[in-house]
């Protein structure tokens, strides 16, 4: 591998001793900084970990997550952990074994090729060596950084990538401890914070009395500038004053929001930074056939409330979080408390899945605050069920409007996505502020909203381009600066409602041209074999060809992208039954994600997508009042139930000789447009802002 | 003051307030994290026990109304077939619903032996996860039950 194509997990960390260790119980302990959030990363890891250096699976320890042990991977995001993570340890482990080989094959002197390797023990064609992994470490610099010049084992000698291995942290989970709600250390104190309702609003008096009478026993109240934290060594207690707080509390300079404000529509005609990406205006000239598709903000809505640990002892401060990414978490951390990264670790602990930017790092500077005030002491955070509603970040509203020019044939010629959003990332790294920032002394300047570049995917422009074989395709992207909330990336940032719009406006176009959508899609990918792949696969699977007339109440739809362009294919039939409103009854799904580590880890993965997609686009969107967000609790907000879950087929298309490409969001736009178009399909009209809620079928039929 | 309180078959004495929160309760003072705390507001399931059998919210629950109930928590469910079933069908990504889950098939299996799809979607439509992992949960509790079932004729 050239050293330019080198993943940056490699590059980042080139001393392979930063990964791998042999302990002298026989096992490896492996090393990585990227997290477990319930995609199943640190399995599959162990197993590419287990395959390069032929060792059992059982040997492979790993530990992720943790600055003062682990590698520096950024954060754990866009579905780049195998792709970047695992292809990373995948040289790195083929490095130390090359290493081990060739020092063995001196003292043996013979060629490293001579030797083999089954179980962790060195062979020399068939007779023992005696040497082991183990053996020879002492002998052997895994310090000195590593080239990328060892060259991994051939796919086809795989025995442990490509199997489905049960996941490793799945017995924990079923029953005690796995979380980091779960966490007790010495002297932990439970705390409860008043938040800020809105940047830059200023608490003009808080009724400490009356919240200690609502505690119910003693707590020490900490204040940072307009920041306030409830703290008792009994978690009831703490969490009764967290709870009573906010009635007893009176704020000035309040930023009101409306409800107005909640719908993508407002996006529209703000100040919005512009910029035009793909091939430039003007357009080709022709008929040209236009619509608006939308989706509001929605939530992370982690089934369990962000919760940190810190505490600051001998001038060290030591941080618990379910962050994404460690490192990043240090920095902002050392930032806002403004010392060197040196006196500060963060390590992971596992949390709910957060699907993305959620509260988890704001907890955990919540919590490290309150530590540097109360030193020796654990402080154990724990956000209240509408804080983590009405504060964490959201994945924004989006407005999208498409614009095709057809040719005789009704095939797009020239295509443009206009896109109104508010930003995708605003990690604290990324021109975000953590929470409790602006809420000390001195506040956070402003954030300064901005988007993931295009060779990362985009934000508010990712799969805005379509795959489809098109002559002329380009994105105008208006940025929107002055949301009304904070937003951040939510699986699949732009992905989800870019793709819902341009796989409907397909099936818009389809009808016009009077062609089967499977069809008409299949048109536009002749030279694109793994993208018409799925979708034939897809629609085999779901018995395409029957699909009946529109209009009947029943419907069938599909949507396809390849995710950001440029990572794994997913092609998604749905089909519902719609009275009043829509009942999802089956879901097929085939994608292509080269080599697959764990099908059956990456079939979790696949069918997680689908389900929240279809939760995202039969039923969210976030509510606003002059409070703030509005939507604080799970009746405001629901999402998918148990009765309401299709069946799902999903099917990998065999690729291993293909590079490995990440599975966890590749799902979620395919869904959501699926969905819509089998609900279009239903109707015999089309719906074309996400949720597709009782109340716009009713709007539809009632218009129809 | 002093309240005694059956959990998993023994009996504990616990000082506590009887408002506090049966789930406080169980978390922090006889340590038996695997009850977890979601929204207390009855809208999640994470937090899910058995009180003389049935399910109820723990987060809500006051400890003083349980006193001398029969409490079994997810602790309680180490060799139940309903661990195994998940393991065999992978059912899980962030895990956090699960143990809310297996209480309340556990009631389910306890009741309805051999249920069907409908009677276990019914059982668990008051808990919610947001990873999208039911397909895996249901088929998890249609496979426990029939390797009961199947226990029970032989």
């Amino acid at each position: 591998m050239s050293a330019t194509t080198l993943p940056l997990s490699f590059t980042t960390n080139p001393s392979p001793a930063r990964w791998l260790r042999f302990d002298p119980d026989r096992t490896v302990h492996v090393a990585v900084g990227k997290v477990e959030i319930g995609q199943g990363i640190v399995t599959a890891l162990a197993q590419i970990a287990a395959e390069e250096l032929d060792v059992t699976l059982d040997a492979i320890r790993i530990l992720s997550g943790d600055t003062d042990a682990a590698p520096d991977e950024g954060s754990t995001t866009s579905s780049l952990s195998i792709e970047v993570g695992g292809t990373s340890l995948r040289l790195i482990a083929a490095e130390v074994r090359a290493r081990m080989l060739d020092r063995l094959a001196q003292r043996l002197n013979c060629a490293p090729g001579d030797i083999t390797v089954t179980d962790g023990a060195f062979f020399r064609g068939t007779e023992p060596t005696g040497q082991d992994y183990w053996s020879l470490a002492p002998e052997v610099d895994l310090a000195r950084a590593a080239d990328g010049g060892a060259t991994p084992k051939p796919v086809a000698a795989y025995r442990i990538v490509g199997q489905s291995v049960p996941r490793r942290d799945l017995p924990a989970k079923l029953g005690a401890g796995a979380f980091i709600h779960d966490m007790v250390r010495p002297d932990l104190l439970h705390a409860r914070i008043l938040r800020q309702p809105s940047r830059g609003a200023r608490l003009a008096a808080l009724d400490e009395a009356a919240i200690r009478r609502a505690a119910g026993g003693e707590i020490r109240i900490v204040r940072r500038g307009n920041f306030v934290a409830f703290l008792s060594a009994d978690e009831t207690i703490a969490q009764r004053a967290g709870a009573a707080a906010p009635a007893h509390a009176r704020w000035e300079n309040l930023r009101a929001l409306t409800p107005a404000q909640q719908e993508a529509a407002w996006l529209i005609g703000q100040p919005a930074d512009d910029r035009v990406i793909g091939d430039p205006l003007p357009a080709a000239a022709g008929e040209v056939v236009e619509a608006r598709y939308s989706r509001p903000y929605i939530a992370h809505a982690s089934i369990a409330p962000s919760c940190a640990l810190a505490e600051s002892r001998g001038g060290h401060l030591s941080v618990w979080s379910h962050t994404q990414g460690v490192y990043p978490l240090r920095n902002g951390l050392a930032k806002v408390l403004a010392r060197p990264v040196e006196t500060i670790s963060v390590h992971h602990a596992q949390g709910a899945g957060c699907y993305g930017h959620n509260g988890a790092d704001d907890a955990a500077l919540d919590a490290a605050l309150i530590a540097q005030e109360v030193p020796d002491h654990c402080i154990r955070v724990q956000w209240r069920r509408e804080e983590e509603f009405g504060y964490e970040p959201l994945g924004s509203a989006m407005a999208i409007t498409l614009r095709a020019v057809v040719n005789a044939e009704g095939l797009p010629i020239d295509w443009t996505a206009e896109v109104w959003s508010g930003s995708h990332v605003q990690r604290p790294a990324m021109g975000g502020n953590m929470l409790a920032h602006e809420a000390l002394e001195v506040p956070a300047p402003d954030p300064r909203p901005t988007d993931p570049t295009e060779a990362a995917g985009g934000g508010g422009t990712r799969n805005a381009i379509p795959h489809y074989e098109i002559p002329a395709r380009r994105v105008l992207h208006h940025l929107v600066p002055g949301a009304p909330v904070r937003t951040s990336a939510l699986r699949g940032l732009g992905a989800v409602a870019n793709v819902f719009a341009l796989e409907g406006f397909m099936d818009e176009l389809a009808a016009r041209a009077g062609a089967d959508p499977v069809a008409y899609r299949l048109s536009l990918l002749a030279n694109r074999p793994r993208a018409a792949a799925v979708i034939a696969r897809a629609g085999a699977m779901a018995g395409w060809a029957g699909r009946g007339p529109g209009g009947s109440g029943r419907g069938l739809g599909i949507g396809f992208a390849q995710y950001k362009n440029r990572s794994a294919y997913a092609a998604v039939v749905a089909e519902v039954e719609v009275d009043q409103e829509v009942r999802l009854k089956r879901v097929w799904c085939a994608a292509d994600a080269g080599l697959v580590v764990n099908p059956d880890g990456a079939r979790n993965q696949l069918e997680g997508g689908i389900l929240q997609a279809a939760s995202f686009a039969l039923k969210e969107q976030i509510t606003f009042d002059a409070t703030g967000v509005s939507s604080v609790d799970w009746a405001s907000y629901p999402i998918l139930r148990f009765t309401e879950v299709p069946e799902i087929a999903c099917e990998l298309i065999e690729a291993k000789e293909e590079r490995s490409l990440g599975v966890g969001e590749c799902t979620l736009g395919p869904t959501a447009a699926a969905i819509g178009n089998a609900v279009a399909h239903a109707l015999g009209a089309r719906i074309r802002d996400m949720p597709l809620t009782r109340e716009r079928i009713a709007a539809v039929l009632l218009g129809g | 003051m002093s309240i005694t309180l059956h959990v998993n078959g023994r009996a504990a004495l616990v000082a506590a307030d009887p408002t506090t929160p049966l789930l406080d309760v169980l978390r922090n003072t006889l340590d038996l994290k695997g009850s977890r705390y979601g929204c207390g507001l009855e809208q999640c399931g994470s937090c899910m026990v058995l009180v003389d059998g049935e399910p109820v919210y723990a987060c809500s629950r006051e400890v003083g109304t349980v006193a001398g109930k029969r409490i079994e928590t997810v602790e309680s469910l180490a060799d139940h077939p309903l661990r195994q079933a998940f393991l065999d069908e992978q059912a899980g990504q962030c895990g956090y619903c699960l143990s809310g889950i297996l209480i309340s098939a556990k009631a389910l299996l306890d009741r309805t032996p051999r249920p069907t799809r409908a009677q276990i979607v019914a059982a668990l439509d008051k808990h919610l996860c947001r990873c999208g992992t039911q397909s895996r949960i249901i088929r998890a509790v249609e496979r426990a039950g029939a390797h009961m079932a199947e226990g029970a004729s032989r």
